[in-house]
């Protein structure tokens, strides 16, 4: 393949991907909003359009057009590059996650997937994690003792579980031999999921658990209490910087939700039969029914739990899923990595 | 334990080198072009937004928030030791997961060598675990 189309098909891949990924992200809000609203006995929006669909684009002119302050006394330039920073990170996660085999169109055989790099576990690992300096800054630019507090919080409760999440992933390495998430996708093909195939479900808790706590989601959004912190982290901005945190959010919530499909539930594993085109499209809507479970289930507990206290999160962190991601580590590698 | 550090990070290149589907720097070109169009995203909607949004502010509008009272004294003060304390720990365990990575990878291949190695490696760690939860570190009080 000529260098100039193969630019040009990863252009193409990136614009499609950029616009499903966003528009994933404002729909998602909706269904959140639909949910809890039902899951609480309202009806959530209903207004803007037949069923309230078209309540995200609403949301997006709202926030183009409201008034964008910036109070004074902030520290401008990393006031304003922090949602920058944290936006842009939790997008490029997606670039290296893979969503089915490949199609053909004419003679070129395109991957669907923005690039497959053999280290694609690792450069999401780096970003979720330098992820939290748009957090940590925007709190320290604000000058507010919400955000700086909300920061606080979410800088120490993010790199906490940081670590139960990566040595979760151990367990996952150790089976498939592979940084890279095609290959790790390839070695669960034939319903080999490592959620069971390879006994990784107590990883897959603490992944679970790990990654709720990474996206500072219920029950652990700490860092953005409104009982106590008012709006954590994102007090002190308005209209498309504030946007800007929350789709990021969506964002990593979507890339969490990709990833525990890829390593643990076998990708785009699952039956497949047909003409042609549907062994093509079928992975495919098998990721995304898999990916869109992961999203119901962090609605569902948002609906369902109420938040953890301080030292319960930290507790929770270092003395429960620590422990138990090392000991999974030791079973996982006694049995597999001698054996096999 | 230099030694092994060495022997992973050595087996890790071979394995990048090595096997794989298609291991070619331009495999990061795509990616390199991603982070470019992330990054203009949030800059072309701030562009956007700054064209088409009012613009009023007023010394009121302009204060930091805190429940519609003035502030009181500065918004950068002192903060409990437990953050740093976290961030330290943060450091030595992630450093940890850092050299579990490539071991993993080659556990298959490393067999009951590797295992042993890292097995000594992991329990030194846990050791200094067990130290740090016993001292308190861990409390959040």
């Amino acid at each position: 393949m000529p260098l100039s189309q193969y630019i040009l098909i990863a252009v193409v891949k990136i614009a499609i991907a950029l616009f499903v990924l966003l528009t994933a992200c404002a729909y998602v809000v909706l269904a959140e909003r639909k949910l809890i609203a039902r899951m609480q006995n309202r009806w959530g929006p209903t207004r803007v359009g037949p069923f309230g669909f078209l309540q995200p684009l609403a949301d997006g002119l709202k926030f183009i057009l409201k008034e964008d302050l910036i109070p004074s006394h902030v520290y401008k330039p990393l006031y304003i590059a922090a949602p920058m920073l944290s936006l842009t990170l939790a997008l490029t996660a997606i670039a290296v996650i893979p969503i089915g085999q490949s199609v053909t169109i004419g003679n070129a055989n395109i991957p669907l997937q923005i690039t497959d790099v053999n280290i694609a576990l690792l450069i999401i690992l780096g970003l979720t994690s330098v992820g939290v300096y748009g957090i940590a800054l925007a709190g320290w630019a604000s000058n507010s003792k919400y955000s700086l507090l909300g920061s606080l919080r979410a800088s120490a409760q993010m790199i906490s579980y940081e670590l139960a999440l990566g040595l979760s992933l151990i367990g996952v390495l150790i089976g498939a031999g592979s940084f890279s998430l095609r290959e790790i996708v390839n070695s669960q093909a034939g319903w080999h999921w490592n959620l069971w195939y390879r006994g990784q479900f107590v990883a897959f808790f603490v992944y679970l658990m790990a990654a709720f706590a990474e996206t500072n989601r219920v029950p652990f959004d700490l860092p953005e209490a409104e009982t106590e912190l008012v709006a954590g982290y994102h007090t002190e901005y308005s209209a498309m910087k504030f946007a800007m945190f929350f789709v990021a959010e969506y964002a990593n919530m979507f890339t969490v939700a990709c990833l525990a499909t890829l390593l643990f539930l076998g990708g785009w594993d699952g039956p497949v039969f047909g003409p042609a085109w549907l062994m093509v499209v079928l992975p495919v809507l098998w990721f995304v029914l898999k990916v869109i479970l992961f999203i119901f289930v962090y609605i569902w507990i948002r609906g369902t739990l109420p938040r953890f206290r301080y030292d319960q999160l930290m507790a929770f962190g270092w003395k429960f899923l620590l422990p138990l991601a090392l000991a999974n580590i030791l079973i996982t590698s006694l049995v597999i990595g001698l054996t096999a | 334990m230099r030694l092994t550090a060495l022997y992973l990070f050595a087996s890790f290149s071979d394995f990048q080198q090595g096997r794989g589907s298609v291991q070619m720097p331009e495999n990061y070109v795509p990616a390199f072009i991603f982070i470019a169009v992330a990054l203009a995203i949030p800059v072309v909607t701030l562009a956007i937004a700054k064209a088409v949004r009012p613009d009023n502010p007023f010394g009121t509008k302009l204060m930091p928030y805190e429940c519609g009272v003035d502030p009181e004294g500065s918004a950068r003060g002192r903060y409990t030791v437990r953050f740093y304390i976290v961030a330290i720990l943060f450091v030595v365990f992630d450093v940890e997961t850092i050299f579990l990575f490539p071991w993993a990878v080659q556990a298959r291949t490393l067999k009951a060598f590797g295992f042993i190695e890292m097995m000594v490696f992991l329990a030194i760690l846990i050791v200094g675990y067990i130290w740090i939860w016993k001292k308190g570190a861990l409390e959040w009080v």
